[in-house]
Protein backbone atom coordinates (compact mmCIF):
# COMPACT_ATOMS: atom_id res chain seq x y z
CA UNK A 1 0.00 0.00 0.00
CA UNK A 2 2.51 2.40 1.01
CA UNK A 3 4.76 1.61 -1.98
CA UNK A 4 1.85 2.27 -4.35
CA UNK A 5 0.77 5.34 -2.65
CA UNK A 6 4.47 6.42 -2.90
CA UNK A 7 4.90 5.44 -6.76
CA UNK A 8 1.69 7.01 -7.34
CA UNK A 9 3.21 10.34 -5.25
CA UNK A 10 6.08 10.12 -7.29
CA UNK A 11 3.74 10.27 -10.87
CA UNK A 12 1.86 13.23 -9.65
CA UNK A 13 5.07 14.83 -8.88
CA UNK A 14 6.88 13.77 -12.30
CA UNK A 15 3.46 14.91 -14.61
CA UNK A 16 3.19 18.90 -12.43
CA UNK A 17 7.22 18.72 -13.21
CA UNK A 18 6.93 18.30 -16.80
CA UNK A 19 3.60 20.51 -16.74
CA UNK A 20 5.62 22.97 -14.55
CA UNK A 21 8.43 23.21 -17.13
CA UNK A 22 5.81 23.52 -20.37
CA UNK A 23 4.51 26.58 -18.62
CA UNK A 24 8.12 28.11 -18.07
CA UNK A 25 9.10 26.99 -21.33
CA UNK A 26 6.01 28.68 -23.15
CA UNK A 27 5.97 32.03 -21.48
CA UNK A 28 9.35 32.68 -22.12
CA UNK A 29 9.05 31.91 -26.08
CA UNK A 30 6.22 34.00 -25.51
CA UNK A 31 7.75 36.67 -23.68
CA UNK A 32 10.92 36.76 -26.86
CA UNK A 33 8.09 36.70 -29.21
CA UNK A 34 5.96 39.77 -27.98
CA UNK A 35 9.15 41.59 -27.95
CA UNK A 36 9.70 41.26 -31.30
CA UNK A 37 6.35 41.26 -32.02
CA UNK A 38 6.13 44.75 -30.65
CA UNK A 39 9.69 46.01 -31.61
CA UNK A 40 8.50 45.22 -35.50
CA UNK A 41 4.87 46.16 -35.45
CA UNK A 42 3.83 48.59 -38.10
CA UNK A 43 7.27 49.16 -38.90
CA UNK A 44 7.47 49.77 -42.80
CA UNK A 45 10.49 47.75 -44.24
CA UNK A 46 12.17 47.36 -47.81
CA UNK A 47 10.53 44.84 -50.06
CA UNK A 48 12.75 42.17 -50.63
CA UNK A 49 13.17 39.84 -53.42
CA UNK A 50 10.87 40.79 -56.75
CA UNK A 51 9.90 43.92 -57.79
CA UNK A 52 5.46 43.77 -57.18
CA UNK A 53 3.88 45.94 -59.09
CA UNK A 54 0.39 46.62 -58.42
CA UNK A 55 -2.24 48.02 -61.14
CA UNK A 56 -5.43 49.91 -60.23
CA UNK A 57 -7.11 46.59 -62.12
CA UNK A 58 -5.75 44.56 -59.35
CA UNK A 59 -6.57 47.00 -56.47
CA UNK A 60 -10.33 47.91 -57.83
CA UNK A 61 -9.13 51.39 -57.21
CA UNK A 62 -6.99 54.45 -58.94
CA UNK A 63 -3.65 54.95 -58.11
CA UNK A 64 -2.55 58.08 -55.85
CA UNK A 65 -1.27 60.63 -58.44
CA UNK A 66 2.34 60.37 -56.29
CA UNK A 67 1.49 57.13 -53.88
CA UNK A 68 -0.70 54.81 -52.84
CA UNK A 69 -1.46 52.91 -49.23
CA UNK A 70 -2.84 49.72 -49.68
CA UNK A 71 -4.49 48.50 -46.52
CA UNK A 72 -5.30 44.89 -45.82
CA UNK A 73 -7.97 44.49 -43.10
CA UNK A 74 -10.48 41.75 -41.59
CA UNK A 75 -13.87 41.11 -39.90
CA UNK A 76 -11.26 40.22 -36.62
CA UNK A 77 -8.54 42.71 -36.62
CA UNK A 78 -8.15 45.03 -33.42
CA UNK A 79 -5.88 47.36 -35.40
CA UNK A 80 -7.14 47.87 -38.63
CA UNK A 81 -9.85 50.67 -37.30
CA UNK A 82 -7.24 52.48 -36.01
CA UNK A 83 -5.24 51.96 -38.88
CA UNK A 84 -7.75 53.12 -41.46
CA UNK A 85 -7.90 56.45 -39.20
CA UNK A 86 -3.84 56.73 -38.99
CA UNK A 87 -3.94 56.48 -43.30
CA UNK A 88 -6.67 58.43 -43.95
CA UNK A 89 -5.53 61.71 -41.59
CA UNK A 90 -2.10 60.74 -43.82
CA UNK A 91 -3.45 61.05 -46.79
CA UNK A 92 -5.49 64.47 -46.37
CA UNK A 93 -1.95 66.24 -45.12
CA UNK A 94 0.18 64.48 -47.81
CA UNK A 95 -1.43 65.56 -51.49
CA UNK A 96 -1.51 62.98 -54.51
CA UNK A 97 -1.23 60.05 -52.13
CA UNK A 98 -4.52 57.51 -51.85
CA UNK A 99 -5.36 54.96 -49.31
CA UNK A 100 -7.41 52.55 -50.43
CA UNK A 101 -8.69 49.29 -48.05
CA UNK A 102 -8.70 46.19 -49.08
CA UNK A 103 -10.89 43.03 -47.60
CA UNK A 104 -8.17 40.07 -47.40
CA UNK A 105 -11.08 37.81 -47.24
CA UNK A 106 -12.24 38.96 -50.41
CA UNK A 107 -9.44 39.12 -52.36
CA UNK A 108 -7.40 35.57 -51.26
CA UNK A 109 -6.04 36.29 -54.79
CA UNK A 110 -3.70 39.42 -54.22
CA UNK A 111 -3.10 38.10 -50.10
CA UNK A 112 -1.31 34.70 -51.35
CA UNK A 113 0.69 36.50 -54.39
CA UNK A 114 1.61 39.21 -52.15
CA UNK A 115 2.21 37.15 -49.16
CA UNK A 116 0.13 38.58 -46.80
CA UNK A 117 0.25 36.84 -43.90
CA UNK A 118 -1.54 39.71 -40.60
CA UNK A 119 -3.96 41.92 -41.12
CA UNK A 120 -3.06 44.96 -40.94
CA UNK A 121 -1.02 45.10 -43.24
CA UNK A 122 0.22 47.99 -45.62
CA UNK A 123 1.90 48.32 -48.91
CA UNK A 124 3.37 51.76 -49.68
CA UNK A 125 3.11 52.11 -53.73
CA UNK A 126 5.08 54.81 -55.49
CA UNK A 127 2.96 56.74 -58.61
CA UNK A 128 3.49 53.41 -60.85
CA UNK A 129 2.20 51.08 -58.36
CA UNK A 130 5.30 49.80 -57.49
CA UNK A 131 5.83 48.08 -53.70
CA UNK A 132 8.11 50.69 -52.04
CA UNK A 133 7.69 49.19 -48.44
CA UNK A 134 5.45 47.33 -46.51
CA UNK A 135 4.58 47.40 -42.90
CA UNK A 136 2.61 44.56 -40.47
CA UNK A 137 0.66 45.59 -37.65
CA UNK A 138 -0.54 48.73 -37.07
CA UNK A 139 1.97 51.59 -38.75
CA UNK A 140 2.82 54.59 -36.57
CA UNK A 141 1.92 58.09 -38.58
CA UNK A 142 5.38 59.30 -38.74
CA UNK A 143 6.88 55.91 -40.34
CA UNK A 144 4.24 56.21 -42.76
CA UNK A 145 5.28 59.73 -43.44
CA UNK A 146 8.93 58.99 -43.49
CA UNK A 147 8.07 55.85 -46.09
CA UNK A 148 6.22 58.12 -48.26
CA UNK A 149 8.60 60.61 -48.82
CA UNK A 150 10.93 57.50 -50.07
CA UNK A 151 7.95 56.60 -52.42
CA UNK A 152 7.19 60.18 -53.75
CA UNK A 153 10.85 61.20 -54.19
CA UNK A 154 12.42 57.49 -54.66
CA UNK B 1 -21.12 45.53 -30.34
CA UNK B 2 -18.11 46.73 -28.36
CA UNK B 3 -16.40 45.95 -25.56
CA UNK B 4 -14.10 47.56 -22.87
CA UNK B 5 -10.45 46.38 -24.15
CA UNK B 6 -9.62 46.45 -19.96
CA UNK B 7 -11.76 43.33 -19.36
CA UNK B 8 -10.29 41.48 -22.33
CA UNK B 9 -7.00 42.01 -21.03
CA UNK B 10 -8.33 41.18 -17.86
CA UNK B 11 -9.48 37.65 -18.98
CA UNK B 12 -6.50 36.93 -20.71
CA UNK B 13 -4.55 37.56 -17.50
CA UNK B 14 -7.11 35.20 -15.56
CA UNK B 15 -7.12 32.60 -18.25
CA UNK B 16 -3.26 32.39 -18.45
CA UNK B 17 -2.88 31.60 -14.60
CA UNK B 18 -5.74 29.33 -15.33
CA UNK B 19 -4.22 27.11 -18.08
CA UNK B 20 -0.75 27.53 -16.20
CA UNK B 21 -2.85 26.21 -13.69
CA UNK B 22 -4.01 23.16 -15.58
CA UNK B 23 -0.72 22.13 -16.94
CA UNK B 24 0.94 21.98 -13.41
CA UNK B 25 -1.85 20.21 -11.82
CA UNK B 26 -2.72 18.28 -15.11
CA UNK B 27 -6.44 18.57 -14.24
CA UNK B 28 -8.77 17.89 -16.77
CA UNK B 29 -12.01 19.83 -14.68
CA UNK B 30 -10.22 23.23 -14.90
CA UNK B 31 -9.49 23.00 -18.17
CA UNK B 32 -13.09 21.81 -18.54
CA UNK B 33 -14.05 25.05 -16.74
CA UNK B 34 -11.87 27.11 -19.02
CA UNK B 35 -13.32 26.07 -21.98
CA UNK B 36 -16.88 26.10 -20.83
CA UNK B 37 -15.39 30.13 -19.86
CA UNK B 38 -14.06 30.30 -23.66
CA UNK B 39 -17.53 28.81 -25.30
CA UNK B 40 -19.26 32.06 -22.60
CA UNK B 41 -16.52 34.45 -24.51
CA UNK B 42 -17.42 33.26 -28.08
CA UNK B 43 -21.12 34.50 -27.40
CA UNK B 44 -19.60 37.36 -25.66
CA UNK B 45 -20.60 36.45 -21.86
CA UNK B 46 -17.09 35.77 -20.60
CA UNK B 47 -17.16 34.85 -16.84
CA UNK B 48 -14.18 36.88 -16.28
CA UNK B 49 -15.17 39.82 -18.10
CA UNK B 50 -17.97 40.18 -15.88
CA UNK B 51 -15.85 40.11 -13.05
CA UNK B 52 -14.26 42.92 -14.34
CA UNK B 53 -16.88 44.74 -14.26
CA UNK B 54 -18.16 44.04 -10.97
CA UNK B 55 -15.17 45.55 -9.56
CA UNK B 56 -13.91 48.66 -11.71
CA UNK B 57 -16.52 51.67 -11.99
CA UNK B 58 -14.59 53.46 -14.02
CA UNK B 59 -15.88 54.01 -18.06
CA UNK B 60 -12.66 52.67 -20.59
CA UNK B 61 -11.24 55.25 -22.20
CA UNK B 62 -12.09 54.10 -25.56
CA UNK B 63 -14.30 50.94 -26.88
CA UNK B 64 -13.29 48.05 -29.00
CA UNK B 65 -15.09 45.61 -31.04
CA UNK B 66 -16.11 42.88 -29.85
CA UNK B 67 -15.79 40.46 -33.24
CA UNK B 68 -12.05 40.20 -32.73
CA UNK B 69 -12.09 38.81 -29.02
CA UNK B 70 -14.41 36.40 -29.58
CA UNK B 71 -13.53 35.15 -32.40
CA UNK B 72 -10.13 34.59 -30.79
CA UNK B 73 -12.04 33.16 -28.21
CA UNK B 74 -13.16 30.52 -30.47
CA UNK B 75 -9.41 29.76 -31.19
CA UNK B 76 -8.79 29.33 -27.29
CA UNK B 77 -12.15 27.03 -26.93
CA UNK B 78 -10.56 25.10 -30.28
CA UNK B 79 -7.13 24.33 -28.15
CA UNK B 80 -8.95 23.81 -25.02
CA UNK B 81 -10.94 21.38 -26.17
CA UNK B 82 -7.88 19.35 -28.19
CA UNK B 83 -6.12 19.54 -24.86
CA UNK B 84 -8.98 17.97 -23.10
CA UNK B 85 -9.11 15.09 -25.41
CA UNK B 86 -5.49 14.37 -24.74
CA UNK B 87 -5.85 14.58 -20.85
CA UNK B 88 -8.82 12.47 -20.66
CA UNK B 89 -7.59 9.65 -23.14
CA UNK B 90 -3.74 10.58 -21.79
CA UNK B 91 -2.18 11.52 -24.95
CA UNK B 92 0.15 13.69 -22.71
CA UNK B 93 1.25 15.42 -25.70
CA UNK B 94 -2.15 16.32 -27.08
CA UNK B 95 -2.88 17.53 -23.10
CA UNK B 96 0.44 19.38 -23.18
CA UNK B 97 0.49 20.94 -26.49
CA UNK B 98 -2.94 21.93 -27.05
CA UNK B 99 -3.03 24.00 -23.67
CA UNK B 100 0.29 25.08 -23.77
CA UNK B 101 -0.65 26.86 -27.28
CA UNK B 102 -3.36 28.55 -25.34
CA UNK B 103 -1.39 29.45 -22.71
CA UNK B 104 1.20 30.90 -25.11
CA UNK B 105 -1.91 32.83 -26.73
CA UNK B 106 -3.26 34.56 -23.64
CA UNK B 107 0.02 35.18 -22.11
CA UNK B 108 0.76 37.31 -25.45
CA UNK B 109 -2.41 38.91 -25.05
CA UNK B 110 -2.19 39.76 -20.96
CA UNK B 111 1.30 40.77 -21.22
CA UNK B 112 1.67 42.53 -24.82
CA UNK B 113 -2.14 43.08 -25.89
CA UNK B 114 -1.40 41.23 -29.01
CA UNK B 115 -4.42 39.15 -29.78
CA UNK B 116 -2.83 35.98 -31.73
CA UNK B 117 -6.56 34.37 -31.85
CA UNK B 118 -7.12 37.36 -34.19
CA UNK B 119 -4.44 36.79 -36.40
CA UNK B 120 -5.49 32.91 -37.09
CA UNK B 121 -8.28 34.23 -38.92
CA UNK B 122 -6.24 35.22 -42.07
CA UNK B 123 -3.80 32.19 -41.58
CA UNK B 124 -7.00 29.92 -41.21
CA UNK B 125 -8.46 31.56 -44.67
CA UNK B 126 -5.18 30.84 -46.23
CA UNK B 127 -4.87 27.25 -45.85
CA UNK B 128 -8.70 26.83 -47.10
CA UNK B 129 -8.31 26.38 -50.37
CA UNK B 130 -12.25 25.27 -51.26
CA UNK B 131 -13.67 28.69 -49.29
CA UNK B 132 -11.71 31.37 -51.55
Amino acid sequence: MAVSGMARHGQVLSCSVTGLAVVLVTLAVATLVGVAVRRRDGVPREVGGDVELLTSDDLDASLGERATLVQFSSAFCQPCRATRRILSEVTEMVPGVAHVEIDAESRLDLVRSLNIMRTPTVLILDASGRVVKRASGQPRKADVIGALGLAVDG
Amino acid sequence: MHVDPRALRFSAAVTTVVLAAVLVTGSAWLLGAQAAVFALGLFGASPYGMIFKGIVKSPPAELEEASPSRFAQGVGLFCALLGLVGYVTQITPLALGATAAALFAAFLNAAFGFCLGCEMFLIIRRLLPAAS
